[in-house]
């Protein structure tokens, strides 16, 4: 079992934009009619370093900034991990769309925006931080692998992590090969001690199960949601901490493994 | 950190097929680069190739990509395959995760799908399998279900550090609980993307590359797959390691997406957290492998941060004119480079170099050297500031 502490939130997606708003459609307090994913627009960086940022980049620092400041944590020395299923499929688009051509001229600021940990290479240069920083994809379970791994980091290294989950809608034609409908993000401040602003706390157990197929949402449109984007496999946890009462939250993995991770405010 | 049993592990890469084959290559001083000769690549570079990898398969048909078949190659070597049953058997294969590091995945396979777009619709190929090949988790994927393993995924992808994170994040999820033993690796195969993406940049050599060399201009793009099984002392099979994880240390340059830290800041904190993870001074290492990718910024740079650190005294060598840059694979080929170095107390030369920097301070071995070899630092510094640094001895 690990255990964390919640210290921050940070959300943006179909109607979504940072936990303070959010919170009451997760409630139930109102009912979420999705919408539109709102531009991304973190202030960490200057305007031209902003200009150079891919879309993902954009999507992953808004929310981890929205989950920083939450937290009231300095972001100078703060370890990170950036999931993502499929990462920046614009650019994927874009380089394979020219290498088809034959000059194959290939973008730089293309080339070096493609790679997966450019959001991680990003954010280091925002905040200023050296800690360490992973990054990583396991498909649809995509957000349970970067809450484990993040877990791992927090319990094992003793160190608070800030955990970013991410994926942009699929530009068309790669969509009709992986569908993503939307874009979304999530992002949790992970501490491994309880603190003064400490929103909840989540125990964490793996274990394989043949049973139900994990935790879902009452209002249909989240439950949509939740397929729509592996990012928003995220929303039964968010769910869970926006409630008063503690909660169990089931929440598939691979391999017929089941991350069960209890919920208490 | 309680050092982790690296009790077996297997490579194929420009230098060959398996551990004897790349350790001949080494004594033999044999190159694996070559003039590129890849696919319809119209560039005047060298790429360390992996022969024969067009006539090789897969197990299991929807996963087939030159980057998975270059996985299975590597995972049929040296017997790896059968020290994973054992495993299987010991922990049971939910116990057992597997990490593994790639920066491009199958991409290729996206590439060649765009090439054969429907004309009128644009549409991609209805034979193109995106999730089985190109995500980046196919990898991992495919290597789990070659081996019948059952535990924690993930394929870690932080450019070339991406197969040297895999031991810090394998070592945590096992320190953690989570499993009993891993599966590490990385696996990285020739595509256009990287290619031209590098050639873009201008930092691809028109020669075998030459690290630390007065006359170097750029990196030699090679492909390579490496695996290891990561035990704990107290578990592994008696006389089955011979070789040790004894720290790790990560960081980032916050600087920069493709040009290092001028200071090397990362560079010396990943060094100085991976000897302090593993409770040791600097005089303890007795060889370095660089990550030495021969561009005029890296090679500096590392050397700043190196002699920040250990001084100019400690043997200190790059190999990537041996197998070229394995990209997401460098760290995995690069951290069995060192165990073989451990084993036959061997210090590789840095192959293709003639004339050394004379900028450049450490003590940069050229010619292969015989010498007692306990303990070794192995570097991997990626794109977009992603830093790792590990530490590996003798066992015994």
């Amino acid at each position: 079992m690990l255990t964390l502490y919640v210290a921050g939130i940070g959300i943006l997606g179909p109607g979504f934009d940072g936990w303070e708003t959010s919170r009451a459609f997760f409630a139930g307090e109102c009912v979420y009619k999705g919408g539109d994913t709102a531009e991304p627009r973190s202030t960490l960086l200057s305007p031209t370093k902003r200009r150079r940022m891919s879309y993902t980049t954009r999507l992953a620092v808004h929310v981890a900034q929205q989950a920083l400041e939450q937290s009231g944590l300095p972001g100078d020395d703060l370890a990170t991990v950036f999931a993502s299923s499929d990462g920046d499929t614009a650019i994927l688009h874009q380089l394979c769309s020219a290498l088809a051509l034959p000059e194959k001229t290939v973008s730089p600021t293309a080339f070096h925006n493609s790679v997966h940990n450019a959001p991680a290479g990003y954010w280091s240069i925002a905040t200023g931080s050296h800690a360490s920083s992973n990054s990583l994809s396991c498909y649809d379970a995509t957000f349970v692998t970067g809450l484990l791994d993040a877990a791992c980091q927090a319990t094992v290294e003793h160190r608070p992590v800030l955990l970013n989950v991410y994926d942009m809608k699929m530009p068309q034609p790669l969509h009709d090969a992986r569908p993503i409908d939307v874009s979304f993000a999530v992002a949790l401040m992970l501490l491994p001690q309880a603190s003064s602003n400490s929103l909840a706390r989540l125990d964490i157990e793996l274990r394989p199960s043949d049973k139900a197929p994990g935790s879902t949402l009452e209002q249909p449109a989240m439950e949509n949601l939740r397929y729509a984007n592996p990012a928003a496999r995220a929303l039964p946890l968010l769910a869970a901490l926006a409630r008063t009462h503690a909660s169990e939250v089931v929440l598939a993995y691979v391999n017929g493994n089941y991350v069960h991770v209890q919920v208490t405010p | 950190m309680e050092p982790l049993y690296v009790t077996a592990y297997a490579a194929v890469s420009a230098l060959g097929r398996g551990t004897p084959a790349t350790l001949d290559a080494l004594r033999q001083s044999r190159s694996g680069l070559r003039p590129c000769d890849f696919e319809h690549v119209d560039l005047e570079t060298h790429v360390g190739r992996v022969q024969g990898l067009e006539a090789e398969g897969v197990a299991i048909a929807r996963y087939d990509c030159r980057n998975n078949r270059l996985a299975q190659l590597a995972l049929q070597q040296d017997g790896f395959e059968e020290a994973v049953a054992r495993a299987r058997e010991q922990y049971r294969p939910q116990r057992i995760g597997v990490f593994i590091g790639t920066s491009t995945s199958g991409i290729q396979e996206t590439e060649r799908a765009y090439r054969n777009r429907d004309p009128k619709t644009g549409a991609l190929p209805d034979t193109f399998s995106f999730r089985d090949t190109s995500n980046l988790a196919s990898v991992a994927d495919y290597v789990r279900r070659y081996l019948n393993l059952l535990g924690p995924l993930m394929s870690i992808s932080t450019a070339c550090s991406s197969s040297a994170k895999v031991f810090a994040v394998a070592r945590r999820f096992m320190h953690a609980g989570l499993c009993d033993a891993a599966v590490v690796g990385g696996v990285d195969s020739l595509c256009l993307s990287t290619l031209y993406g590098f050639n873009s940049l201008e930092l691809l050599s028109r020669q075998p590359c030459r690290p630390a060399d007065r006359q170097r201009d750029g990196i030699s793009i090679g492909e390579a797959g490496g695996f290891a099984l990561l035990e704990q002392p107290r578990a592994a099979p008696r006389g089955q390691a011979t070789v040790a994880l004894l720290g790790y240390g990560e960081s980032s340059d916050a600087h920069h997406m493709s040009s290092p830290h001028p200071e090397g800041i990362g560079a010396r904190l990943a060094m100085e957290r991976a000897l302090r993870c593993a409770g040791l001074e600097p005089a303890a290492i007795d060889y370095i492998n660089l990550h030495g990718t021969a561009t005029a910024s890296n090679d500096l740079i590392e050397d700043r941060a190196l002699c920040a650190v250990f001084g100019t005294g400690v043997p200190c060598s790059s190999t990537k004119g041996w197998t070229g840059h394995a990209l997401g694979a460098a760290g995995i080929i690069e951290a069995l480079i060192s165990w073989l170095s451990i084993q036959h107390d061997l210090v590789p030369g840095t192959l293709t170099t003639r004339e050394l920097d004379p900028a450049i301070n450490s003590n940069i071995v050229l010619q292969n050297r015989q010498q007692t070899v306990r303990r070794v630092l192995s570097n991997s510094f990626g794109f977009g500031g992603s830093n790792c640094s590990l530490v590996f001895g003798r066992v015994g």
